[in-house]
This record gives structure tokens, C-alpha cells and sequence, in this order.
């Protein structure tokens, strides 16, 4: 399962490494965009496969930050 | 035999609808016989149909698969047009067509409104030249519904298809309410777009009720079951007057629901978002909540609520999703709601926290100036009562779009976490002294920034604000729900309109 980001914006905390479980509605990424923190959380629950991002990169809305399955 | 002998066979048969195969499979996907959702939605007995003998010469037509007439629901005379998915699939010929032609008439003459229980085939093609190009063929349905429009509630509920020449019924309703998995809406079916242009996709992805509700905005609620369907449109009516003169009904008042103290709610930091709808509970009257497109565009909420037993129309922005920004969807999901509750008479209440529009090439290319106009025309437009409450921060065209004072809201309050600027003090900052930061030795920025961030948040300080009269009062946190009762009561008598012209021109 892909995790987009909600909106374009900056990676302000990456929450998980590769290996890690996570359950439904938990935040994986916290953007910051127009100075607010934007979480973005897994949908499904799952083991993180990959992260696609670092602490500051800038994404756009609809970019994959984390892959779970 | 006799007339009347043939009169009650006659009826019998085709108050029946179609073959008992097609009984059965509706029944399978959980879709009701059109009579008995008929009568779950109105008033026992209520109902006096108009058109039941059309095409009775016709063996395979009964009522040519349309149900119309007018019932009351909750004592109130509502007009129907309803398909019968045992009939044909439900399609339309030439008599169901002039059926629904005809109740919609009577709406408008009787200025009461009318449902569309939609479950349909689309127009019969075989028919086509009877229904299709003519002026008194599908094109009329939906020139009688841009007349309606606002004249009278107009509600679409979709029970199963609404495909091609039916998909625009829902688009001029007010409100369109799907069940999920058997409503659907599309120009094409997706045996026609492969063929027309090589596209394969299912029925669910490209036309489905979630999709509808969530991704194309077409939808305003999506339900799991019929029953669920009717009681939400039985529900919307109770907010509702019968027609654009008159004003909703008031109900009973009831306190709002328990929970934490708005003020606990509101975090300190500005950055860090915070749930509305706790906020929204804490001012509304307990259960009287109904929300329009909730799953659309959730960074914007919009719903309709009763306050001290008055219905107001809620505006509000939610921090928790995408931080409260606006954006293209939202915008259009907001100049909607504001046009259906100027429509019928229905005050205004703006709850703003948003660190204004989106920004960026994404939703630049998107055409979000156009899009926020589109919104603020509305706000503008509005001659209902309109109270703009700052709840939090307030920044750029974010001010405007919310009602802010330059758009004639009867007041713009704030509470005392309120801040209202053209931007936050981070941004500003930026803008202003960008080229002195990089004159400055790296260690000295830091300082320099944060002083002139300390400065600019003095300078918008809610008081100093106030000071300019730029809100017209600030409100304690606890007296909040008060504030905005006593006002509207205080409003109910406004009566101010618009100059005259043709129409204007839109953003769109």
C-alpha cells in the first residue's frame, strides 16, 4: 500500500524505518506545509517496506512517502 | 368484465411492477421494490399518484417503469419522481419522461419540493428519437431543474444507476445522497468507454457512489442501506422550508453536547492542529448536526445545524486535515453550501482557523485563484444573516473567503486565541527582511528573526486588531455559543439585497 502525501510540503519527521508495524491511523510522516504540521497516517495497518523520503525533502501532493504491506 | 373489475386487475397488475425474476435480483443486491421505498419515505396513505395507467396498453410497461406523484413526509407534500428498476431496468420512455416533466411542473406550481429516487437504466436507446432531442423529451428534466433551482429543495437519492443522459439529475439537485455499491453515476458505461476510447476500468472506480462522495464531489452523503438513505433525506426536509419565501421550521432547543472546554480544545501553538468538529459540538445543539460532502475536501467542513432550535448553515475550516489550508475542492465545496443556504434563508456561521490558500505551481496550474474567487463571490453574494467568528488564525485571502469583515458579515468576532494578518509571522518575516538576513554573519540571523517575528505578532495582536475595529468584539471562549445565538436572534430581521442586473459573471 502506497502512502501519499495529503498535500505538497516539506518532510518534517520521519515516524517509522523499514521493519517497523503499524496499525491503521497510525502518522508514518509529518509534513510541514504553510507553517502547519500536517500528519499523514498509514489507512491500513502493516509492516513498513520502504521510505521514500528524508527530513527535508520537499514533496508534492500525491508523492509516495512510505510503502507498507 | 366489467369496468370495474377491469379497473382493479388493471391496477393490480401494475402496481406489481415487472417480472418476479427482476424482483428477486434487486432483492439480492439489498435494492427495495420502488413501492415500498415509496412508502417508507412518506407519511402512511399519504401519497395521491399521478400516471399509474401509462402505457397500461402495454404488457411489459407497467406505469412505463416511473412512479410519480406527491406525498407528505413528516406532514409535508413533497413531489416524487421515482424509477422501478423491476420495469425495463428502469428506463426511461417517452411516458416516464413526460411523467417526470409533469410532477416537476406541479413543484413548481405548488412550490413544494421534490425528490428524485433514482434507479435507472438511463433513456431507452431503442426509443431514442421519443425521448432524447425533443423539447419536451430528457432535456426538459433538467431545464425544469436549473428553473427549480432555488425556488424549491430538489433531492437526488441514488439507489441504484443514474447513467448517462439520467447522470445529470443528481448534478442539479441540491442534495444527492448514494448507497454505497449499487449507485453509480457515469456519462458512459464502461463497456461503452472501451469501446469508444479503449479504457478499461470498473463500473466502482470510474462511477461509483464512494468515488462520487470522496473524489468527483458529485455525491453529499453516502449511505450503507437504503432505510439509511430515506431517513437522510427525510432529515435534510426538517432543515428545510417548503420553498425559497419561507424559513425554516425552528424546533425544540437543546443544550449541546458534553465534552472539553473550547479552550482546551484550541492548542496555544498555532502550528499545531486541533479537531473542529469538538469545536463545533461544544456550540450546536446536541444531535442536530447534518453534514453535506463529509468525505469530500475535509479540510473544509460544511453542514447543517440547529442552534437554540434555529437551523444555521456551518462554515468552518478543519486544522487536522491538510493543517485547514483551502484548496480548489474545498473552495467549490464551500461556494456550494453558501449558495444553498442563501437559497432558503439560512444564516451563515464561519468558524475560521486557516493559514490561507493553498500555494504552489500543483494548485497554481490547478487554477486556485479562480477557484477562491469562485468562493469569495458567494460569501459576498450572501444575504442571509452572516456571522464570521475567528476562532484561531486567519491569514491572507483565508480572511476573505471566511467571511471576513470587507464581505458585510452582521459582525466579525474573534475569541482571544485569535490572529488575523495578510500572513503568519514566519512568512512575513521572510518577505520583508529577506535580503538584510543574508547581509547578516550566520550566527546573527537566528536572533534577528526571531525579534522580528516577535514584533510582527505584537502588531497582530488580537486587541490591537480590535483597537483598528477591524472585529467587532472579542468573545470569552465559555461564552461562545451565546454570542452566536443572541446574534442571530438579533439578525432574523435582516433584509437587504443585491443590484440589479442580468446575472453576474461567475468565477467558475
Amino acid at each position: 500500500m502506497d502512502i501519499c502525501a495529503s498535500m505538497s510540503g516539506t518532510v518534517f519527521r520521519v515516524l517509522v524505518k523499514p521493519g517497523d508495524q503499524v496499525q491503521a491511523g497510525d502518522d508514518v510522516i509529518i509534513l510541514e506545509s504553510m507553517k502547519m504540521e500536517i500528519p499523514i497516517a498509514a489507512e491500513e495497518g502493516g509492516t513498513v517496506r520502504e521510505v521514500r523520503v528524508a527530513e527535508g525533502d520537499f514533496v508534492q501532493e500525491g508523492d509516495v512517502v512510505v510503502v507498507v504491506e | 368484465m366489467g369496468g370495474k373489475e377491469k379497473l382493479l386487475a388493471e391496477k393490480e397488475r401494475i402496481m406489481r411492477g415487472g417480472a418476479q425474476k427482476y424482483h428477486e435480483k434487486n432483492a439480492e443486491q439489498g435494492k427495495l421494490f420502488v413501492r415500498r421505498r415509496l412508502e417508507l419515505l412518506f407519511d402512511p396513505g399519504s401519497i395521491v399518484e399521478d400516471g399509474l395507467f401509462a402505457n397500461g396498453e402495454h404488457p411489459d410497461l407497467p406505469a412505463d417503469a416511473a412512479v410519480t406523484g406527491i406525498g407528505t413526509i413528516n406532514g409535508r407534500p413533497v413531489c416524487f419522481f421515482a424509477s422501478d428498476s423491476t420495469v425495463k431496468a428502469g428506463s426511461w420512455g417517452a411516458k416516464s419522461v413526460e411523467k417526470n416533466l409533469r410532477i416537476q411542473e406541479k413543484a413548481m406550481a405548488l412550490k413544494i419540493p421534490i425528490v428524485y429516487l433514482i434507479d435507472s437504466a438511463g433513456a431507452r436507446i431503442t426509443d431514442q428519437i421519443e425521448v432524447f432531442p425533443g423539447r419536451r423529451h430528457i432535456g426538459r428534466i433538467f431545464y425544469n431543474q436549473v428553473q427549480l433551482s432555488g425556488v424549491v429543495p430538489q433531492i437526488a437519492i441514488l439507489f441504484g444507476p443514474s447513467p448517462a443522459g439520467a447522470a445529470y439529475v443528481p448534478a442539479f439537485c441540491d442534495l444527492v445522497i448514494m448507497v454505497e455499491n449499487n449507485a453509480s453515476a457515469y456519462l458512459a458505461s464502461p463497456r461503452m468507454v472501451e469501446v469508444a476510447i479503449g479504457e478499461k476500468v470498473s463500473m466502482e472506480k470510474m462511477g461509483g457512489g464512494r468515488m462520487h462522495c470522496t473524489v468527483s464531489g458529485l455525491g453529499d452523503v453516502l449511505v450503507q442501506t437504503e432505510e439509511e438513505a430515506i431517513e437522510m433525506c427525510k432529515r435534510y426536509l426538517s432543515y428545510m422550508p417548503k420553498n425559497f419565501r419561507e424559513k425554516p421550521a425552528v424546533a425544540e432547543s437543546l443544550p449541546p453536547a458534553e465534552g472539553r472546554r473550547i479552550e482546551e480544545i484550541i492548542p496555544d501553538n498555532q502550528n499545531v492542529p486541533f479537531d473542529m468538529y469538538e469545536l463545533i459540538e461544544r456550540i450546536i445543539d446536541r444531535d442536530s448536526w447534518f453534514e453535506v460532502k463529509r468525505l469530500y475536501a475535509s479540510e473544509l467542513i460544511t453542514g447543517l445545524a440547529r442552534m437554540d432550535g434555529r437551523v444555521v448553515g456551518i462554515v468552518a475550516n478543519q486544522p487536522k486535515v491538510k493543517g485547514g489550508t483551502l484548496f480548489i475542492d474545498s473552495a467549490d465545496k464551500a461556494a456550494r453550501f453558501i449558495w444553498l443556504c442563501n437559497a432558503f434563508s439560512i444564516p451563515l456561521l464561519f468558524l475560521a482557523d486557516v493559514p490561507g490558500f493553498m500555494i504552489g505551481s500543483q494548485v497554481e496550474r490547478g487554477g486556485i485563484i479562480r477557484h477562491g474567487a469562485k468562493m469569495i463571490a458567494a460569501v459576498s453574494e450572501a444575504t442571509v444573516p452572516k456571522l464570521s467568528v475567528i476562532v484561531r488564525k486567519c491569514y491572507g485571502a483565508g480572511l476573505y473567503a471566511m467571511a471576513g469583515p470587507a464581505f458585510e458579515p452582521d459582525a466579525c468576532i474573534a475569541l482571544p486565541s485569535a490572529s488575523i494578518a495578510v500572513m503568519g509571522p514566519e512568512a512575513a518575516v521572510n518577505a520583508v527582511y529577506y535580503n538584510k538576513i543574508q547581509e547578516l554573519p550566520e550566527e546573527e540571523r537566528a536572533e534577528f528573526i526571531a525579534k522580528k517575528r516577535q514584533e510582527y505578532a505584537a502588531d497582530i495582536d488580537i486587541f490591537r486588531v480590535a483597537s483598528e475595529l477591524i472585529v467587532d468584539d472579542i468573545i470569552p471562549f465559555e461564552q461562545l455559543r451565546q454570542e452566536i445565538i443572541r446574534r442571530f436572534r438579533l439578525y432574523e430581521s435582516k433584509d437587504v439585497s443585491w443590484p440589479a442586473k442580468r446575472n453576474p459573471v461567475h468565477p467558475v
